[in-house]
């Protein structure tokens, strides 16, 4: 602690050099901060899906699967309780913005412990209207919709038996999370699957997908493949898999969001190596002769080392820390700006414990060059300039 | 062997001392042959032509550089033979620097650059503080302690350095033309001044130099050229 004063003194030797690069390192960490959030996002889901399979079909997730499963893996030993929901991709009123919406079995809502919070009297409503539907507390603020309220969807991809593509439903419920991590699930618009399969002229008798709740976690490979057996060599072959599993193949329709992110985050992070490491070994290079002072006082070649590679990571950590404390700031404003599409979480220990080691990754890396340089000096070369 | 000597007990002895560079194939020999004792409390002027070798036998009485022949001993260590830690943790110990263009690190202050070979102790921030208060003080420089080097003159700047030189409590001060960037006044102040540590703080003081009247501040001096010892002399001291 005593050389502090030194390093931080050594810091501030060209102020605007070094204010430009805190700049770019916040930069950096402010970006890695949000693109963590976002990530989280996308893989949110298996904290509380231990125990819940999806069952879906084996070709593609927008084929559909017939009712008539539901019996069969209701009897597969193992199987605690089973619902389904179907994509229906309604809009209201503008095809922006985007919100999802599913038909959903009349037990969805109870297959998800801990995720949605309905007060019982809607969910009794919710049970008691054939066109109810309940939606996310977001999704209720974004378009100002109050309980009672009639809310038109417009189909975009199932039209109703009379031809049209107008869908009236009722408001009967609005539900929030206590999750901050799944609060995308506020955006979400839910109502009977009964009333969407008596209603649409696509399709009769099929759903997109089952949701099957185990009676304990430690079988879900074995209930997975009885599950599957039972549609084996059919035209309907099934493919029963994690929740997670199932939204991450769900996501991967827009891309490898983890890809997407890791690579941006990979080209952020390799430039700022080569920046901050430019600007330390330039920093090093006009204090060659101070280092050597140093040296001719008595400082030792791996104090020296150790001062240099203190002031890089000093540097990386100051700026490192500012832009994770803006990222925090910056992303619950992100999350209300989209109006509840982008549910941004806080930045957890995990984020924050990732982004300390890459910056101390990065400090120590950028640093290591001018370091070994200062160390290896020649006080004599280094005092008369060569 | 031709020993240059002076009275008292020696702090420093040379003996048959050579350095010579090497710059790819060609070898340049800077020293041979040097022989030099320097009794404890002296104050040495070491003279000469530019080349004279005089900054290199400088270096290695202060431990910056090693020999390629000979020894060096200073206070009864062979500092020649002494490694890379060894030899800074002896001139922690053991020696003051002085140079010519202050070498003082410029985002500190006075304060701060005199306590940097405090650091090196295990002096408590407040002792460091203290004795960096008074290092300044015995140079005169009480008031400019949170002045930056650029803030002051070039001979404050100079008495700084001397501050930051003495304040370990050194047996030995090299300094390299301590007065070669300075106007005659500020020169004049900074000679007194280590001529002021040598006689009253009993200071050793090795101070090379090309200017005759830097030199008559010396108890001692002596001529190089072409790397070798060629004349001393006892300045006379004004009573």
């Amino acid at each position: 602690m005593k050389y502090f004063s030194l390093v931080w003194a050594a810091l501030w030797r060209r102020k605007a050099r070094t204010l430009f690069t805190l700049f770019s390192v916040l930069t950096a960490f402010l970006l890695f901060g949000m693109l963590d959030a976002v990530r989280t996002v996308f893989n949110a889901g298996d904290q509380l899906s231990s125990g819940r399979m999806i069952v879906s079909s084996k070709l593609s997730i927008t084929q559909a699967l017939p009712i008539s499963l539901l019996n069969s893996i209701q009897h597969v030993p193992g199987v605690k309780q089973v619902g389904w929901a179907n994509w229906f991709g309604g809009y209201y009123q503008h095809p922006t913005p985007f919100f999802p919406n599913f038909a959903v079995s009349s037990n969805y809502l109870g297959l998800f412990r801990g995720r949605y919070e309905l007060p019982p009297a809607q969910a009794r409503a919710f049970a008691d209207t054939r066109d109810g539907a309940v939606v996310g507390a977001a999704l209720a603020r974004q378009f100002h919709w109050t309980l009672g309220q009639r809310v038109p969807l417009i189909a975009g991809i199932f039209p109703r038996t009379d031809g049209g593509n107008d869908w009236n439903f009722q408001i009967v419920g609005i539900f929030t999370t206590k999750n901050p991590k799944l609060k995308a699930v506020e955006q979400q618009f839910l109502f009977h699957w009964k009333y969407f399969d008596e209603g649409n002229a696509y399709m009769k008798n099929m759903v997109g997908w089952y949701v099957v709740n185990l009676d304990d976690p430690a079988h879900a490979n074995r209930v997975a493949q009885a599950i599957d057996a039972l549609s084996q060599n059919s035209d309907h072959e099934t493919k029963t898999q994690t929740e997670q599993a199932f939204q991450a193949s769900f996501a991967k329709q827009i891309g490898d969001i983890g890809l997407i992110a890791g690579g941006i985050m990979a080209a952020v992070f390799f430039t700022l190596l080569l920046l901050t490491g430019n600007t330390m070994a330039q920093a090093v290079r006009e204090r060659i002769p101070e280092l050597a002072v140093l040296k001719t006082l008595g400082f030792q070649d791996r104090t020296v080392l150790a001062l240099v590679l203190a002031e890089s990571v000093l540097l990386i950590v100051l700026g490192g820390v500012l832009g994770m404390a803006l990222a925090m700031l910056l992303t619950p404003m992100v999350s209300a700006a989209s109006g509840g599409a982008l549910p941004l979480p806080p930045l957890g220990l995990h984020s924050w414990l990732l982004a300390l080691g890459l910056m101390l990754l990065i400090g120590l890396l950028v640093g290591a060059l001018p370091a070994l340089r200062g160390m290896r000096l020649q006080i004599v070369d280094a005092l008369a300039g060569r | 062997m031709n020993t240059m000597q002076t009275t008292g007990e020696n702090l420093i002895e040379i003996r048959d001392l050579g350095k010579t560079y090497r710059r790819g194939k060609q070898a340049i020999p800077v020293l041979q042959g040097v022989n030099l004792d320097v009794a404890a409390g002296d104050f040495f002027a070491l003279m000469g032509p530019s080349g004279s070798g005089k900054t290199t036998l400088l270096n290695l009485i202060g431990g910056l550089d090693v020999p390629t022949a000979g020894s060096i001993v200073i206070g009864g260590q062979r500092v020649d033979r002494l490694g890379g830690a060894a030899l800074a943790r002896w001139r922690a110990a053991h020696v003051g620097f002085v140079f010519q263009f202050y070498n003082l690190l410029p985002m500190l202050s006075a304060q701060k650059n005199v306590e940097l070979p405090l650091l090196l102790t295990k002096l408590s921030a407040a002792e460091r503080r203290k004795r960096a208060a008074i290092a300044l003080q015995l140079v005169g420089l009480a008031d400019r302690a949170g002045h930056k080097p650029s803030e002051l003159s070039g001979g404050q700047q100079q008495r700084v350095a001397i501050a930051r030189a003495f304040v370990t409590d050194p047996t030995l001060l090299v300094c390299d033309e301590p007065t070669g960037d300075l106007d005659r006044a500020a020169a004049e102040e900074v000679l007194g001044l280590l001529q002021r540590l040598n006689r009253a703080h009993g200071k050793t003081i090795v101070m090379v130099t090309h200017d005759p009247r830097a030199a008559e501040h010396a108890t001692h001096m002596v001529h190089l050229d072409k790397g070798e010892l060629v004349g001393a002399a006892r300045v006379a001291q004004p009573a």
